[in-house]
């Protein structure tokens, strides 16, 4: 857009002092909820059907961060998820491989070995996942076990607290320490929270901020919370990030995360990063979604492409 | 390689067209007197639908008998509980029909079938759920004691929603025990010939709805007509005062809902990805053939700039083609008629001065096309600025102040609709306020509901649509 060079030395100018970073906040288009949820509602009427639709299943396969963050998660359960991340179907050798496995920062040895040269990337969550509420020593200490293990990618989450009391200069500096602590070794997603910041106008915010203190992707949610990743959330995401891109020049991924169990509502996902932000985001390296169920749900799809009938849910393995 | 949708096109198996059609009067279908016929075409394809009788002045006359039978025997002697069961009963049948009706309402008008399916029918269907609920409450209405029904009704409409604006006429008419000879527009006579026979499938007593086809002279026929009471039209302005000057001095009533040439006006402090949202759907809805579109944008001059870099961004997704394809987000020209007025004011824009941009889009060879259009640089004196286009041509003004935009929104002849865009409540109510034109909306636009009135100041003519006002003009007190 035209306004490049103007905007980006405002964009220095936010983070010079918590005043200027909160007037920068609150400068930000304002988004209105009721259009917001109108225009995610009639892109989910989008009809994809045959090649279009086998091209944004693989798609959607490739961007696929698949998961598990549970108390009870073990080196055998987090080994079985890496075959299944390499080798989702066993019966097609068409099928691609995910993007990353995604688990807590004690898993990432395991997972690290299981994957070894397959190209799968190894995403780790630390600053005390999932509510954040530690001492930023603590989850620096998280994020550089996490890395030193190997973790190609971290995913931290932001201290809603402070983000919902104004404190913004504190969310900003936690990122950038965490940033720090990521090196050049791992690549920072920021995950907001959204069902915590609960309004529109906050995402954007948190959006901003996030990309302003260095964020390399932002991420809707932790899965813990209800509402997770929904279409008009990652709608305003979305815009966020094409938005910061036209003022700074620098691109910054998207990754919606939790509630996203079937192909269609995948497809979705994938309708709106089309006609908000366009092919430059529609890779693996700047679109993720993060899910556990929804690769099998593609799985049933894919071959439903291939062989015009639905297989039952024997035939895809449970991992 | 990027995301192409690949074609998904909705199923023409469910309309059975038939080859021709007669006049629907007294509850059947009939020829005409003089066996006149016209053919109605698909302007995206340009392929023949059917052909249809012309009605002449004896049809109309048939109709407007039969109408009168109809209303002294037995529409306006029956209870007002009575009349809704029909009323609920025909509701119920175009939302069970909704899938067909969508269908050829996208074929013979040529609007996309994502807004014939999920704007034009389910707004048809609570049309008549909504009136049919006031049937047996109308002395509730506020509009006197006992309101009694007028009369024949004779209704005019027009191409652009060809069976929601039926259902705008047909549903207060008859739930206030009126009954009816409507016109639909020559270009789009099909879906109203499908409701004639979701009529009969209703069991509606004969006579009560009678549909007359044709052309202006039809239209005509049926305002000079004696016993007509009440003539209700939509359409162009000048036609509408051909009418008016046709039933002054006589005692018929008369509504008219004309045309528009709506400000839509953006400022500064607006959540600009909804403004924007909001501007296409304003103008390029139905492409842009309505009434009341947004088709003048006022935008603070201090985010022109990035507004309308959004607005043109916004604009390069827009799929332009096939209106059966369920992807499709602006469909045809509803005629080559209306495809020429657009492309001539489009040329006197270019001409005077302004500035023409579209996105870059493929128009199909065959059929009425004309892609998405924005006019930049233009000023009040401009004739685009000034004229009804009732196209996907979108002209594009800047002001200064609240004052200024209220001014350069209201200095035009027409009044039916205006959006105002801006986070802070106080300057919406303090626009709403002055803004001379039956609807505003707020952050949002081309906006309906059954319950809510619409209408227009000035030369977008009287007389409301729609809620409890609607029934005004279908009661006598």
């Amino acid at each position: 857009m035209t306004t490049v060079s103007s905007s980006a030395a405002g964009v220095d100018e936010a983070t010079r002092s918590p005043s200027t970073l909160r007037r920068f906040l609150h400068g930000l288009p304002g988004v209105d909820q009721v259009g917001a949820e109108a225009r995610a509602t009639g892109l989910a009427t989008r009809s994809i059907k045959t090649t279009a639709k086998e091209w944004a299943l693989d798609l959607a396969v490739r961007m696929i961060d698949l998961t598990t963050l549970e108390g009870q998660d073990t080196p055998g359960k987090v080994r079985a998820l890496c075959a299944k991340g390499m080798r989702p179907d066993p019966s097609d050798g068409t099928c691609p491989a995910v993007a990353a496995i995604c688990v807590y920062s004690d898993m990432v040895p395991v997972a690290k070995e299981a994957l070894a040269r397959s190209g799968v990337k190894v995403a780790s969550v630390a600053t005390a996942f999932p509510s954040g509420r530690a001492a930023l020593d603590v989850k620096l200490a998280d994020t550089h076990g996490a890395v030193e293990a190997g973790a190609d990618e971290i995913d931290m989450v932001i201290d809603r607290g402070a983000f919902l009391a104004g404190d913004y200069q504190r969310v900003h500096d936690e990122i950038v320490a965490v940033r720090q602590a990521c090196g050049d070794r791992a690549h920072l997603k920021v995950i907001l929270e959204s069902g915590e910041l609960v309004t529109y106008d906050n995402v954007r915010r948190a959006s901003w901020l996030a990309m302003l203190a260095g964020a390399d992707f932002i991420k809707t949610s932790t899965g813990k919370i209800s509402p997770a990743a929904t279409l008009p959330v990652t709608l305003v995401m979305l815009e966020a990030v094409r938005d910061f891109r036209d003022t700074t020049g620098r691109q910054v991924g998207v990754k919606p995360a939790g509630g996203i169990r079937t192909s269609k509502e995948a497809l979705r996902h994938l309708i709106l990063v089309n006609e908000t932000v366009g092919d430059d985001w529609l890779s693996p390296d700047w679109f993720r979604i993060g899910a556990s169920s929804l690769l099998n749900d593609l799985l049933m799809q894919r071959a439903k492409m291939a062989t015009g009938r639905y297989a039952g849910p024997d035939y895809f393995t449970l991992d | 390689m990027g995301f192409e949708y690949a074609p998904a096109p909705e199923s023409r198996a469910v309309v059975d067209l038939r080859s021709s059609y007669g006049l629907f009067v007294d509850g059947e279908f009939t020829d005409a007197t003089d066996g006149r016929t016209f053919k109605s075409v698909s302007p995206a394809t340009e392929e023949v639908l059917a052909e249809v009788t012309e009605a002449g002045p004896g049809d109309v006359d048939r109709a407007v008998r039969a109408a009168r039978r109809a209303y002294n025997k037995v529409w306006s002697r029956m209870p007002g509980a009575e009349r809704a069961k029909y009323l609920f009963r025909i509701a119920r049948i175009v939302a069970e029909r909704s899938r067909e009706l969508a269908v050829l309402e996208s074929l013979d008008n040529g609007k996309p079938i994502r807004e014939s399916r999920d704007v034009d029918l389910p707004q048809v269907a609570a049309h008549f759920f909504y009136y049919a609920g006031w049937a047996d409450k109308l002395q509730y209405a506020g509009l006197g004691q006992d309101p009694l029904p007028v009369g024949v009704a004779g209704q005019i409409i027009p191409w652009n929603f060809p069976l929601l604006m039926l259902a705008w006429k047909i549903a207060p008419a008859l739930a206030c025990g009126n009954t009816v000879v409507l016109k639909p527009a020559e270009t789009t006579p099909l879906t109203a010939l499908a409701f004639a026979e979701i009529c009969q499938q209703a069991d509606l007593p004969a006579g009560v709805v009678n549909i007359v086809t044709g052309a202006g002279e039809t239209g005509r026929a049926l305002v000079e007509h004696d016993d007509v009471d009440k003539i209700a039209f939509t359409g162009s302005t000048e036609v509408g005062k051909a009418i008016a000057r046709t039933v002054a001095g006589t005692r018929k009533r008369t509504t008219l809902e004309l045309g528009g040439k709506a400000a839509n006006v953006v400022f500064d402090d607006a959540p600009l990805d909804q403004a924007v949202e909001g501007i296409v759907n304003g103008i390029f809805f139905n492409q842009g053939h309505v009434c009341c579109a947004g088709s003048r944008l006022l935008v603070q001059e201090s985010v022109y700039d990035e507004v309308l870099a959004r607005l043109k961004r916004r604009m390069q997704t827009l799929r332009v083609g096939d209106p059966l394809d369920k992807n499709t987000d602006v469909g045809a020209i509803n005629s080559a008629e209306q495809l020429a007025r657009i492309r001539e004011l489009s040329d006197v824009g270019e001409r005077e001065g302004a500035e023409r941009w579209s996105p870059a889009c493929q128009l199909p060879d065959r059929g009425y096309w004309f892609p998405p259009t924005v006019f930049t640089g233009v000023s009040q004196a401009h004739r685009i600025a000034r004229e009804e286009i009732f196209g996907p041509v979108l002209s594009v003004l800047t002001f200064r102040t609240p004052a200024e935009a209220v001014e350069k929104a209201n200095n035009t002849p027409y009044g039916l609709s205006a959006g105002v865009w801006a986070e802070k409540g106080s300057r919406i109510l303090w626009m709403a306020d002055r803004l001379r034109a039956g609807v505003v909306w707020a952050n949002t636009f081309n906006k309906f509901d059954p319950t809510s009135p619409f209408g227009g100041y000035k030369e977008s003519g009287y007389g409301r649509e729609g809620g409890r006002h609607g029934l005004e003009a279908y009661l006598a007190r």
